[in-house]
């Protein structure tokens, strides 16, 4: 087993696109739940919206890409205008239903076959990254870590994306209009009693959240260059919340490096078991088995946050959305 | 918050930390069984190369009357591979496939039987792909097969009313348990399609180890209903007593939801397994043609569903339970055993979902290790219809998802017929949030 190898593929997890994605999704779960209390289990949901909308504006109705990444954006602030208007208004666990049934739905209707012309159906969309790629300014060659130069294009954008986002979350909960939110959070009828409009203000954290996830979607896809329905199970949402949960729900740094953590365990397991399993060492696993594995560990330990350590590595534990 | 008895707990880390322990005790021991005996269960195809291969093309040849046609040739070709495999009696084919993609798939018409001819339209050969599960389904239409709902649609109707009936019986016994443990508790259980999922496994996994049917079943209902009591024993009861909010412990379900699956997917793997009996003809009825394992679930359901009701509404048990669940601490003020209540209801909850996944498992027909997370929101759908935390309102509730589901798939393409109900449901909380029979008060 070489464990020099295993070890720098575990590294190399930090900095990936998908770590990026998972970061900025896990990032408008802090916004919607860490800061606000609401609880969204349809992120997935949203970081489809992101992804399709931008892919089939691209591809069916040929816009460019700044026409399209705008309609992805649009698509996920009107997804969770649509979420907000039934839910918002009653108790926390009918936006966890109507959340995670949204996402559910979001994920049928671009898998059916009958829209298979336009989404692809389980197959997904493709070949919609050109655009994004013939922005590269990087000449070709090899960059650190010996990544290509659009491995390392596509590395710099997502990261500088999920930075840029970060600092205007937290100046965002930094102004007068975050503490109202965390308000919001603490006492919702306190803050009512005050004279705040508490329904328009889960509004916009609402679609804020929702507008990081949809940027998540195309950090997601744009590298890969295809989307699949798949992906976008609910089994997404829930590693997001064990991401979201692990860094810390009320914290902007929380999300990022719980992503982080996220992947180069999850990495490290599967690269670990997968050599022993090659070396003989472990006989009673399959390689697919030591995959299932991993995702065994990812509901233990989302088990175990929530139970023990509530408020994640970097979370203050004054700070939780919940008492 | 609805914790009773929180100067009992000195310790209650202790509990805890035995939790994911003793659940998976169970889950393990009751799954060992299932891949040994993957191999003895009698595949639907007598294809030699079943085990080699991950990957499957199959599907069922059916007749326009819905007959299975036996002893058809198809092939598969594709990706440097082709296979043949031959239908079986009960019109079922399967082409294990080394890996994903496209191939050419070709029924060999000169095998049919006399009178039997591909339906208009139908491509042969024709090129099939997939790309994201390990088992594509290819359907062949024979006759005029596919026309037939187009020619009588009242008769359709019928059939698909009695099948709604049926799916949402076998929908409310789930939700009923579901239902109950949040009347009680307050948590939404995310957990419950693992709960349904391992009634279905259960039986798979007793029967494959050489047991009869009916002797799977009642095992697997008991370790339906011993998963409820774990699970409040080991996991729930503890962290009440911490006082541990609702929101946290709907996200700790959350957790158990995601272990638990794949924990019955380490053991059972990805495929599709069938129960015994579950592949039958559908017989006649009057106007309506149905299967008859749909009819014994529909009973079934039923009748288990009355005795509940009866039990809640006459017996000092089920005052103890409607006790509990409108208001807990009034109720061990006035001497009811809360934890005693909760830790039935949960015992219940395990059994009705339990009994709920074995029925899924002759509705669909049958048994994957994520069977329950499909329904689950079918089932949340049928609770919140009918008002969260009312026992009634789940019956209801679930009664009219069921229907509807089967219903919206005579307009709807079948890979989009959960879509209707989800939708219902978010309209339903649009003009009526506390549901069906929910009263106004409960909802925030």
């Amino acid at each position: 087993m070489d464990f020099g190898n295993i070890l720098s593929l575990a590294l190399g997890e930090i900095v990936t696109p998908t770590t990026a994605a998972y970061a900025l999704a896990a990032l408008g779960l802090a916004v919607h739940f860490g800061y606000s209390g609401l609880l969204n289990f349809g992120q997935a949901g949203f970081m489809a919206v992101g992804a399709y909308g931008f892919a089939i504006s691209t591809l069916t109705f040929k816009v460019p890409f700044v026409v399209g990444f705008l309609i992805a954006l649009l698509c996920a602030v009107i997804f969770g205008l649509l979420l907000g208007v039934p839910t918002l208004r009653l108790r926390a666990d009918y936006l966890a239903i109507v959340t995670i049934a949204a996402a559910e739905i979001i994920r049928y209707i671009v898998t059916t076959n009958t829209l298979f012309r336009v989404t692809g159906s389980a197959d997904g969309l493709s070949s919609f990254q050109r655009e994004f790629d013939s922005f590269n300014p990087f000449p070709a060659g090899t960059y650190i870590f010996g990544w290509s130069n659009r491995e390392f294009y596509v590395r710099v954008v997502s990261w500088v994306i999920v930075i840029l986002c970060a600092v205007i979350v937290w100046l965002l909960m930094r102004s007068p209009w975050g503490r109202v939110l965390k308000g919001i959070r603490e006492d919702e009828n306190a803050v009512r009693s005050l004279g705040k409009n508490v329904y328009a203000y889960k509004m916009q954290a609402l679609v804020i959240g929702g507008i990081l996830g949809a940027l998540a979607g195309l950090l997601f896809t744009l590298p890969r260059g295809s989307v699949q329905p798949a992906n976008y199970a609910t089994e997404l949402t829930f590693f997001l919340w064990t991401v979201l949960l692990l860094g810390g729900m009320s914290t902007v740094l929380g999300p990022i490096v719980g992503a982080m953590i996220f992947w180069v365990v999850l990495s490290l397991t599967q690269n670990v078991l997968a050599g022993l399993i090659e070396s003989g060492a472990i006989t009673f696993l399959s390689i697919v088995q030591a995959g299932q594995l991993r995702f065994i560990l990812v509901g233990v330990a989302l088990m175990l946050l929530m139970v023990f350590r509530p408020q994640g590595v970097f979370g203050n534990k004054k700070e939780l959305a919940f008492a | 918050m609805r914790s009773t008895s929180r100067e009992r707990s000195k310790r209650p880390h202790a509990g805890l930390r035995q939790v994911t322990g003793a659940l998976f005790a169970i889950l393990v021991a009751l799954l060992l069984a299932a891949p040994a005996a993957q191999a003895v269960t009698p595949s639907p195809s007598p294809s030699p190369a079943q085990q080699g291969f991950q990957n499957s093309i199959s599907g069922f040849l059916r007749d326009d009357a819905r007959a299975p046609i036996p002893g058809v040739r198809i092939t598969a070709k594709g990706n440097n591979f082709e296979g043949t495999a031959t239908s079986g009696a009960n019109g079922s084919w399967t082409i294990p496939v080394p890996s994903k993609g496209t191939y050419t798939v070709e029924l060999d018409t000169s095998t049919l039987p006399e009178g039997i001819k591909l339906a208009e339209g139908q491509q042969n050969p024709r090129d099939v792909s997939f790309s994201q599960t390990s088992n594509l389904s290819v359907i062949f239409a024979f006759g005029k097969g596919i026309v037939v709902q187009g020619q009588n649609f009242g008769q359709d109707l019928l059939n698909r009313l009695v099948a709604g009936v049926s799916f949402g019986m076998l929908l409310a016994l789930a939700s009923v348990g579901l239902s109950l443990i949040f009347g009680t508790t307050g948590l939404t259980n995310f957990a419950h399609g693992e709960m349904v999922t391992i009634g279905a496994l259960g039986v798979f996994a007793f029967n494959a180890w050489g047991l009869p049917v009916w002797l799977a079943i009642a095992l697997a209902l008991v370790v339906g209903a011993a998963f409820g009591y774990i699970q409040d024993a080991g996991l729930w009861r503890p962290l009440r007593r911490r006082g541990t909010a609702l929101v946290p412990m709907m996200i700790v379900s959350i957790g158990l939801a995601l272990a638990a699956r794949y924990v019955f997917q380490f053991f059972f793997g990805g495929d599709t397994q069938q129960l015994p009996g579950s592949q039958v003809t559908d017989v006649q009825l009057g106007p309506i043609s149905v299967s008859p394992n749909t009819l014994w679930s529909l009973l079934i359901a039923a009748v288990v569903i009355a005795a509940l009701g009866l039990l809640l509404l006459k017996t000092r048990l089920g005052k103890a339970t409607r006790a509990v669940a409108d208001n807990p601490a009034l109720a061990a003020a006035s001497g009811i055993d809360v934890d005693r209540v909760i830790r039935i209801v949960w015992v219940v909850g395990g059994f009705l979902a339990a009994l709920g996944g074995i029925l899924w498992a002759y509705y669909r027909p049958g048994v994957t290790w994520d069977m329950g997370t499909q329904i689950l929101l079918a089932i949340f759908a049928g609770v919140t219809l009918g008002g969260l935390g009312t026992v009634f309102g789940a019956l209801v509730g679930s009664l009219v998802v069921g229907i509807f589901i089967e219903l919206t798939s005579l307009v709807l393409p079948p890979d989009l017929k959960y879509v209707g109900a989800l939708v219902v449901m978010i309209v339903v909380l649009l003009f009526r949030p506390q549901g069906i029979l929910g009263r106004r008060e409960r909802v925030g």
